[in-house]
């Protein structure tokens, strides 16, 4: 009985260490997931949300850091990464142009211009988004550590609701899932196909952009060219796996942002095996529900019917 | 002057590419000089370090090398009909598969050694991507997904294994795997610095193209890929085809990944993440999904990449600078793509035939309309309608 209660508490401690994560990890996915969910509503894959996040990432960061205010920060990498986005919303829509490919360019892209860009941020420091605190009420620093909340978190999910709610039951959400599955009817009713997915794609960098922030001002928190790990590309599978719903996409952000804690918090309680593993968990897991749910027959169930990837 | 449809489409293949490049390269100097650099300094240095002496060509060829072979992991697919967008997963197994083979039992260290390697790169990599073409077959799993997230999936087991079970204990400050013997490993050809995996990438662009444009299998492979429907109404085996195109593309990308490792790096290790499979599928998309054109545009971005370093010590702008220009250049390229079809119809065709609906009343109007027409249209999509339209929604099937 002497082993039970500190393997219990390790136990424990990792638990509170991958919840605390999830949301810490998980912000960025949030905000990508969302961005690309918007995007693919509408019609189109951007896989330029890698270059988006790492571009308004440093612009968030350097917006902070002249300004002296997280929230100067938070805006400028909105809008960097509605610039960005807006560039895939345009040439996408010239005839003839393969989003996917056009996606690639602009994540080599915005990764350059941000690299570029940012190769004198790299050594200042900038303030920091506020934490909020939701651990007061325990006794233990691990705890109260863990439970520091990136304040873009709460501001997340009031996106997704904001997003599930406006997908059923605004105008624009009507509209924006319309040309998403239907172009012709779309047309038919006398809306720009190209405008609405240039402006929904827009949108999505924009929040996509908020994601890049928190890379930069709150977690890891600072400004460095190994600041994404690929969650924009993999933002395309979140929002799979969330199958094309803003609330699923909180889950599956949190999922994903867990699985990405995982590995550290095992790690700080000295099992340093499958580091690496743990972080696959996730795209393991989306093809595996891929595999289950797809089918030969039919589209995926929710898929946008316009998107390339559905079928 | 009159135009076949043919000769302009071969102008606009190679004009509008170019005319974009130059675009890029003009935006490029903007930036530069936006930063206060002299933007003609850094088009000279560009050059300079990319095709300016023997060093640097050297230099970009060697870069050119993997670009060819992961470039062919998207051309050969796409030729089928998928979107592969994963060659970096078989990139990197394919390199692990090159340095795990030792481990196994210990290849003879000679040239026969070196193919074994290559051999278990290129099996890794074709295993991989076949594998999205029978996901896709079997359960109507996109391809495009499927792969990317096979590429991450790789990339971690890749990470696993080179710091876990493979890890040379001698290698502290960087986890690899145990560095091959001399003899397995690939050489420069004729005293240079151009190892030997440059010669892999042409031949296997030259004979790939061959294979595609020349053999019954590869026109049935463009058939699939052209039009599913029309490949199902004269019985080809579809399932086959489409797991053999992204097994070789697979091929490709994995023997990348074992050159690499066998000429470059010497063990795997997490140097050979280095985005190789991404900038492979800008130049498979930018050589139009051709295997012959994956050369020249693969040999370009090499320079590119090679010029970086003159760059940065001579004009002291950061190394991304590189990435920007290869940026700007992908996107002006993809997007000039919209002026195919273009640039010569107005002039070419519609004026003349103009007077001549004018001309002849009484002749049956619908006769003489029709002429103008297809004339005009029949030239635009070179090779892979499938892909052309992006989002246009494949058939159901």
């Amino acid at each position: 009985m002497s082993a039970d209660p500190t393997t219990s508490a390790l136990a424990l401690n990792v638990l509170i260490a991958v919840l605390g994560g999830a949301i810490r990890v998980g912000t960025p996915f949030l905000m990508v997931s969302l961005g690309e969910c918007i995007t693919e509503k509408a019609g189109r894959i951007n896989l330029g949300l890698e270059g988006v996040l790492v571009f308004s990432a440093m612009a968030g960061f350097g917006g902070a850091y002249l300004s002296g205010s997280p929230w100067v920060g938070v805006l400028a990498a909105g809008l960097s990464g509605a610039l960005l986005a807006l560039l895939h919303g345009i040439v996408c829509s010239l005839p003839r142009v393969n989003d996917i490919a056009t996606g690639i360019a602009l994540m080599l892209l915005g990764t350059g211009l941000a690299f570029y860009l940012g190769k004198p941020l790299i050594q200042p420091q900038a303030p920091q988004i506020p934490a909020i605190a939701l651990g007061e009420w325990s006794n233990s620093a691990q705890v109260r550590a863990a439970l520091q909340i990136n304040a873009l978190f709460p501001i997340g999910v009031l996106i997704a609701l904001v997003c599930a709610w406006a997908f059923r039951s605004t105008r624009f959400g009507l509209v924006l899932r319309m040309a998403g599955d239907s172009s012709d009817a779309a047309r038919a009713l006398g809306y720009s196909v190209n405008g609405i997915r240039i402006a929904a794609t827009t949108l999505g960098g924009f929040i996509a952009g908020l994601g890049g922030a928190s890379l930069s001002l709150h977690y890891p928190g600072s400004w460095n060219e190994g600041l994404s790990s690929g969650q924009g590309l993999i933002a395309v599978a979140l929002v799979i796996f969330a199958r094309w719903s803003p609330l699923r996409c909180l889950g599956a952000a949190l999922l994903f942002g867990g699985a990405g804690a995982l590995g550290p918090a095992l790690q700080s309680v000295g099992i340093s095996q499958g580091y690496y593993l743990f972080n696959a968990v996730p795209y393991v897991l989306t093809l595996l529900i891929l595999v289950w749910t797809c089918s030969p027959r039919r589209s995926l169930k929710g898929a946008p019917l316009e998107l390339g990837v559905s079928r | 002057m009159k135009l076949s449809p043919r000769s302009i489409d071969a102008i606009e293949s190679v004009g509008l590419p170019l005319a974009a490049l130059a675009g890029a390269l003009l935006l490029f100097g903007v930036f530069v000089w936006f930063g206060g650099k002299s933007p003609v300094d850094a088009w000279a240095l560009l050059f300079k370090g990319a095709f300016g002496d023997w060093f640097s060509w050297q230099n970009s060829l060697q870069r050119a090398a993997p670009l060819m072979l992961t470039a062919l992991c998207v051309a050969i697919p796409a030729r089928a009909g998928l979107i592969v967008i994963g060659g970096e997963g078989a990139l990197v197994l394919g390199g692990l598969a090159c340095a795990g083979l030792p481990y196994l039992f210990a290849p003879p260290a000679n040239a026969f050694g070196t193919a074994l390697l290559l051999l278990a790169a290129a099996a890794a990599g074709a295993a991989w991507i076949a594998l999205v073409g029978v996901l896709r077959q079997w359960r109507g799993v996109n391809e495009t997904i499927s792969s990317l997230l096979l590429a991450y999936t790789a990339i971690a087991l890749f990470k696993h294994i080179v710091e876990g079970p493979m890890r040379d204990p001698a290698s502290l400050n960087k986890p690899s795997t145990r560095t091959l013997a001399e003899g397995l490993r690939i050489g420069g050809m004729f005293d240079s610095d151009v190892h030997w995996g440059l010669l892999f990438g042409l031949v296997a662009c030259v004979a790939l193209g061959v294979w595609l444009f020349f053999t019954t299998q590869g026109f049935a492979t463009r058939i699939v890929g052209g039009n599913a429907r029309a490949a199902r109404l004269v019985g080809l085996p579809s399932t086959r085809i489409i797991v053999v195109a992204c097994a070789i593309g697979g091929a490709c990308a994995g023997l990348a990944g074992g050159i690499e490792v066998a000429a470059v790096h010497t063990n795997a290790n997490a140097s050979l993440v280095a985005g190789l499979g991404y900038a492979g599928i800008l130049v498979a998309f930018v050589a139009r999904q051709n295997p012959w054109l994956v050369v020249p545009v693969a040999v370009l971005f090499g320079g590119f990449g090679a010029a970086g370093s003159l760059l940065q010590r001579r004009l002291d702008v950061p190394d991304a600078s590189v990435l920007v220009l290869q940026g700007f250049a992908f996107l002006l390229i993809l997007a000039s793509d919209a002026l195919r079809g273009r640039l010569f119809a107005p002039t070419a065709q519609s004026v003349p035939s103009a007077p001549a609906v004018v001309v002849e009343p009484p002749a049956p109007a619908p006769a003489s309309a029709p002429i103008a027409l297809p004339t005009r249209s029949g030239d635009t999509i070179a090779g892979h309608p499938n892909l052309a339209g992006g989002l246009t929604p494949k058939e159901a099937t």
